[in-house]
């Protein structure tokens, strides 16, 4: 039963790599995305094995089905790049982002729960809308950063234009001036848009 | 193992308490936020990676799938919240309520 379900695999996960055709421009199209359909259905498969935890022929036939289908849907969603070696590249970079991101999270963590427990947290803050023009370009770092900086304690993004316009509201002075700054920089290096 | 367990759940229970008190201390709706929002983020990572830990204690496949699963849990939580909070933030933008300046008194 298990062979069976590895050729059932190997005949999804590679739609059109197989056959010996010249390559026509249906070809050329369909190898545009092989690659971000294989990535999609392996994380989507990983997913599938440890929600389910079920390890029978049944279950595991279920979720090859299903991952085939989402991912022959959706696809083209998850990676832009059509290239192996410049979506690993992509995914390298922002695996390196994240432990920076959680110590920054950490950091700034303990600095809000000094501000929350001080006796005189009123004197301490000073909320401020801090506004500034961001130099990222593509619209997935640009959410990323966004969605970095209201992880962040002491500040939260109320508004990003498509420009690249922030509107963020810092809970003091001290949380509000590093903005852009070294976090930009990083995103920058992450998303290779330096 | 059980001493980083509960130093681990501890520390986790230490940041949602500060989120709690900051909701009820902080002057106004924007700066309530920081603390709801947030604090509960790194207390969550805290306590789910203690529960997680402390569920390997008898090692076998089903202890793991449900670790897995419970850093899951953790990956979701870093998506949704700030995305959560920037909704709310928005929501109170669009009905125009200014953000509290200091020295104004408490609302």
């Amino acid at each position: 039963m298990a062979s069976q379900d590895q050729e059932n695999l190997d005949d999804k996960a590679s739609p059109g790599s197989g056959d010996m055709t010249p390559p026509g421009p249906a070809a050329r199209q369909r190898r545009l995305f092989a690659y971000p359909f294989i990535v999609t259905f392996i994380i989507m498969l990983g997913l599938w094995l440890i929600l389910s935890g079920r390890f029978d022929a049944f279950h595991l036939s279920l979720g090859l089905i299903s991952c085939a289908i989402v991912s022959y849907l959706s696809s083209d969603l998850l990676f832009a790049s059509p290239k192996i070696t410049g979506l690993l590249r992509q995914w390298g970079r922002f695996i390196r982002y994240v432990p920076w991101l959680m110590l920054e999270i950490i950091k700034a963590n303990l600095h809000v729960t000094y501000l929350v427990f001080h006796p005189r947290m009123m004197e301490l803050i000073d909320p401020r809308i801090v506004k500034f023009r961001s130099k990222l370009k593509s619209d997935l770092a640009l959410v990323t950063f966004a969605n970095s900086i209201t992880l962040t304690p002491g500040t939260i993004t109320v508004y990003v234009s498509l420009d690249g316009d922030f509107k963020v509201h810092a809970i003091d002075k001290a949380s509000g001036d590093p903005l852009p700054g070294a976090m930009e920089a990083n995103i920058a290096k992450a998303f290779g848009e330096v | 193992m059980d001493i980083i367990v509960c130093l681990l759940l501890f520390a986790g229970l230490f940041f949602f308490t500060g989120g709690a008190v900051g909701i009820l201390r902080f002057p106004d709706f924007y700066s309530r936020l920081h603390p709801a929002g947030k604090l509960d983020t790194l207390g969550a990572l805290l306590a789910m990676i203690g529960l997680a830990l402390f569920n390997l204690h008898h090692f076998s496949l089903g202890t793991l799938l449900t670790s897995l699963k419970i850093m899951l849990i953790l990956v979701f939580v870093f998506l949704a919240s700030p995305t959560a909070t920037h909704a709310i933030v928005d929501a109170g933008v669009r009905a125009g309520l200014a953000p509290w300046t200091k020295g104004e008194e408490r609302r």
